[in-house]
């Protein structure tokens, strides 16, 4: 079942100017779902509005049959949703240790398991736990980001390019680590450039254009799909 | 010339204190916060009247403490105050900054909020106190020790140092230890992430505020112990603290903190050269040269 | 109070609101049409107060030179005060803005505000300048012998509208101008002006020089007026902070409501007055702080609930630019 949909949502960042216009997606549980699509196609928006920080001047974001259009991210947040930014993804003055904290930071329990979860996941932080995150290359930053979006023990993770930046190498091992997340049983919604990629792991994917949803299949019909393959996978 | 540089330092401890809570609430908050003078004069005033009204009233007696100018009252007048300013702080935020935030209005609106803040306090002490200088204990002779090298020194101005130095220890153990003290560094270093990773911003604000009160009061309270009080001390200490504020960068507590001995040993040095009366354009001068050669200030990067 | 002095309160009253129409004028070329953020008005204030003052006095001689002291004395017209005024001001701020207009708004607020208590701080303390703390007295007045001591507000209130009229009109005209239309640009946005950085800054420092020559030349009519200056008078209160809070209420962006705001708010600072007469005897010698503080709550009123001011920005201007 639908843990999260996006129903019919419009939204920009001035009433006037919409950048998404009737929007509708779904997100089920235990999946990954890839949104791919050309440059300015409101992608990171879409997230944006999901999370609160815009507020859809149309429809509604359901999650778990609740609608959370509107709220403000810190109660998104406590319900289980935490996002990784694109850029600006880190603290970069704080530990990495002080990071992951921050990510804890509306969680009252005691988290250190989830820290020790999030160590093993991502060995390197650990043993730099004491290192200013903005001293770290593009790759742990990265790594610092999703752990610290995983510091929230969230059932839904979104990310907005996480491959945006890294060089090749890291590209992969991103991707493998968003699998291994995605098997402890969150779901995930992922936006990417990167769109051959991200439909190899993924089970669904949409396509989206000018701030609408053209088409969506299961990730190897996309990557099957001639015209997908033209516009959006590099031939 | 060393005499010059201990009493810089003396007063490099005072606008340090209200360097400290200027940069913060400059970065986190995002106000110029021009009533900062004030709020150090309003925590000098406060103090007062603890200590020669509430205090004698409660019972305190007035002792003092070996040779130094005071005793109980004003070891219980200093964190009271320092509290009261801070709250009044949080209180001028939610009264009007909040509204200003609310409505997007720009950083000049903000700032220039906080001008009408700085002189309604001044008003309200004015109408108050009066405008005359007083003191926290009139009258009281307050010789100096002789230390070695020509020193001239008051206990008071040992104690000033002193404690300037725990309060600055107190400040890096909260921003360092604590849950909030580190969501306030968080904030500080990147609001956005901040309200995305679900730390409410109003929050940090209100802290953000309640420190920067709480330190300035401190340091007028240390002015008022060392010299004397008056309604335009803090108003006077403001060119100062920018000064110290945008030499040490914006957003960097301890580069405040460097930057207001800076400002503090640079005026009271200027004294042997200039008339004492010229110790605030000097302030503003090393304040031009930097934003001249350094705008980012000696700790930030471009 | 009988006919004869309510009018000539009324007029001391005009004389010095129009006087403050001027600095409001100038702080609307600054603020409201290129969205320069100057606390200093009160050392421009000053600077022009004192010009003209040296300009339009003879150098002490005989006994006087033993008290009094100033670095030049002229003796000149009335009119050369005016323009020396507005030509010292503008030379300074042009000084000025050189280190300070390439910052960002909040850094050329802290900086103003210095420069206008270091102006204050030099006039003094320099004896040699301009007779230091005691200021200087016995200013002459343009037009003095056509009437008599007792009526002679009735000739300087003309003077002093027609000046705010001349000023007046030349803003309008400036504004109105491509060098106008750039200006709102920069206070717009100064990315999307499509100019070079040192373009920008150079708008900004005609404004700046612009705008600080008109204040000048408001601190020379308020010397004329009052016949003596101490650098007491030049303090942010009464030289910079009320400025702000006219041209606030009256609506940044629109000369005419830099104009209204300086009447009103004047109207309303000297009606304060009338309320403070009411507070118990002991409270008397505070007066002056009540009534500075209800013009404080009055401009956080304004900013919160009407930041455009009374009557706000003029459309016809920004329909221009499009």
């Amino acid at each position: 079942m639908s843990i999260l949909k996006v129903d019919n949502v419009t939204a920009g960042y001035t009433p006037e100017s919409s950048i998404l216009h009737g929007l509708t997606l779904e997100l089920n549980e235990g999946e990954i779902v890839s949104i791919i699509g050309p440059n300015g196609a409101g992608k990171s928006t879409l997230l944006k509005a999901i999370f609160g920080l815009l507020k859809p001047t149309e429809g509604q974001i359901l999650l778990r049959g609740e609608n959370i259009a509107g709220m403000p991210p810190f109660k998104i947040a406590k319900k289980g949703l935490s996002y990784v930014p694109q850029v600006d993804n880190i603290f970069p003055s704080l530990t990495i240790q002080e990071n992951l904290e921050m990510g804890a930071f509306i969680r009252d329990d005691d988290y250190s398991g989830t820290m020790e979860g999030v160590f093993s996941l991502f060995p390197v932080l650990k043993e730099r736990r004491n290192t200013r995150a903005g001293t770290l290359s593009g790759g742990q930053r990265q790594m610092v980001a999703m752990g610290r979006a995983l510091m929230l023990n969230p059932s839904i993770l979104l990310l907005d390019e996480p491959s945006a930046g890294l060089a090749p190498i890291f590209v992969s091992s991103i991707f493998e680590k968003i699998k291994e997340i995605n098997a402890t049983g969150v779901s995930i919604l992922i936006v990417e450039q990167n769109a051959k990629e991200a439909l190899k792991m993924s089970h669904r994917g949409y396509v989206l254009a000018m701030g609408r949803n053209v088409m969506d299949d299961d990730s190897d019909a996309l990557l099957n799909n001639e015209d997908v393959g033209k516009l959006y996978l590099g031939g | 010339m060393i005499s010059l540089i201990v009493y810089g330092i003396i007063v490099g401890c005072i606008i340090a204190l209200g360097a400290i809570g200027l940069t913060m609430v400059y970065k986190i908050v995002g106000i110029a916060n021009f009533a900062h003078g004030d709020f150090m004069t309003l925590g000098a005033y406060i103090a007062l009247v603890m200590v020669s009204i509430v205090l004698p009233w409660v019972g305190i007696p007035d002792t003092r403490f070996g040779p130094l100018s005071f005793g109980w009252r004003m070891v219980i007048a200093f964190p009271v105050s320092m509290l009261f300013v801070a709250f009044i702080a949080i209180f001028f935020d939610k009264l009007l900054y909040k509204k200003l935030r609310k409505k997007k209005s720009n950083a000049v609106i903000l700032a220039m909020s906080s001008l009408g803040v700085a002189f309604i306090i001044r008003m309200l002490i004015l109408i108050i106190w009066g405008s005359d200088y007083v003191f926290y204990r009139p009258g009281l002779l307050r010789p100096a020790l002789f230390l070695p090298l020509g020193i001239r020194i008051r206990p008071d101005e040992i104690f000033i140092v002193c404690t300037a130095i725990f309060l600055v220890v107190l400040l890096h153990l909260f921003l360092n230890r604590t849950k909030m003290g580190k969501a306030m560094r968080a904030t500080s270093d990147n609001p956005d992430l901040a309200l995305v990773t679900g730390i409410d911003t109003e929050r940090i604000i209100s802290w953000t505020w309640a420190i920067g009160g709480a330190l300035t009061a401190a340091g007028g309270i240390l002015y008022g112990i060392d010299v004397q009080l008056h309604p335009g001390m803090g108003w006077n200490f403001l060119i100062p603290i920018f000064a110290a504020t945008i030499l040490g960068s914006i957003g960097n507590i301890y580069g405040a903190l460097i930057g207001g001995f800076v400002i503090g040993i640079a005026q009271e040095v200027s004294t042997a050269f200039l008339e004492p009366t010229y110790k605030l354009p000097v302030a503003f001068m090393i304040m031009i040269i930097i934003l001249l050669v350094r705008p980012e200030g000696i700790f930030g990067k471009e | 109070m009988h006919i004869a002095g309510l009018s000539s309160y009324i007029v001391s009253l005009i004389i010095m609101a129009g006087i403050y129409a001027v600095l409001s004028l100038g702080l609307n070329i600054q603020w409201g049409y290129t969205g320069l953020f100057n606390i200093g008005i009160a050392g421009f204030f000053c600077i022009g107060a004192y010009t003209s003052a040296m300009i339009t006095t003879p150098m002490p001689s005989g006994i006087y030179a033993k008290y009094v002291h100033q670095l030049f004395g002229l003796n000149l017209p009335f009119v050369f005060g005016l323009l020396g005024a507005a030509i010292a001001a503008g030379i300074i701020a042009f000084l000025i803005g050189i280190p300070t207009l390439r910052l960002r708004d909040d850094y050329l607020a802290i900086a103003t505000l210095g420069i206008a208590e270091t102006i204050r701080l030099i006039f003094n303390n320099e004896q040699w300048l301009a007779n230091g703390p005691r200021g200087l007295m016995g200013l002459p007045q343009p037009l003095h012998s056509l009437v008599s001591e007792r009526n002679y507000n009735y000739i300087y209130i003309i003077i002093v509208i027609v000046i705010m009229a001349i000023i007046y009109l030349a803003i309008e005209k400036a504004i109105r101008s491509p060098w106008g239309r750039v200006l709102r640009a920069i206070r717009e946005d100064e990315g999307s002006a499509s100019m070079s950085g040192k373009d920008v800054f150079n708008f900004k420092m005609q404004s700046f020089v612009f705008g600080c020559m008109v204040m000048g030349v408001g601190g020379a009519l308020y010397a004329h007026y009052t016949r003596s200056i101490t650098p007491t008078v030049f303090t942010p209160l009464y030289g910079t902070f009320i400025v702000w809070i006219m041209l606030m209420a009256g609506g940044s962006g629109n000369n005419k409501g830099a104009i209204l705001g300086a009447f009103v708010i004047w109207g309303v600072w000297v009606g304060t007055k009338f309320m403070t007469d009411f507070l118990p005897p002991y409270l008397q010698s505070r007066a002056p702080y009540f009534r500075f503080l209800i013009i404080g709550i009055i401009l956080e009123f304004i900013l919160i609930y009407r930041p455009q001011g009374m009557i706000g920005e003029e459309k016809s201007v920004s329909k221009l630019m499009e």
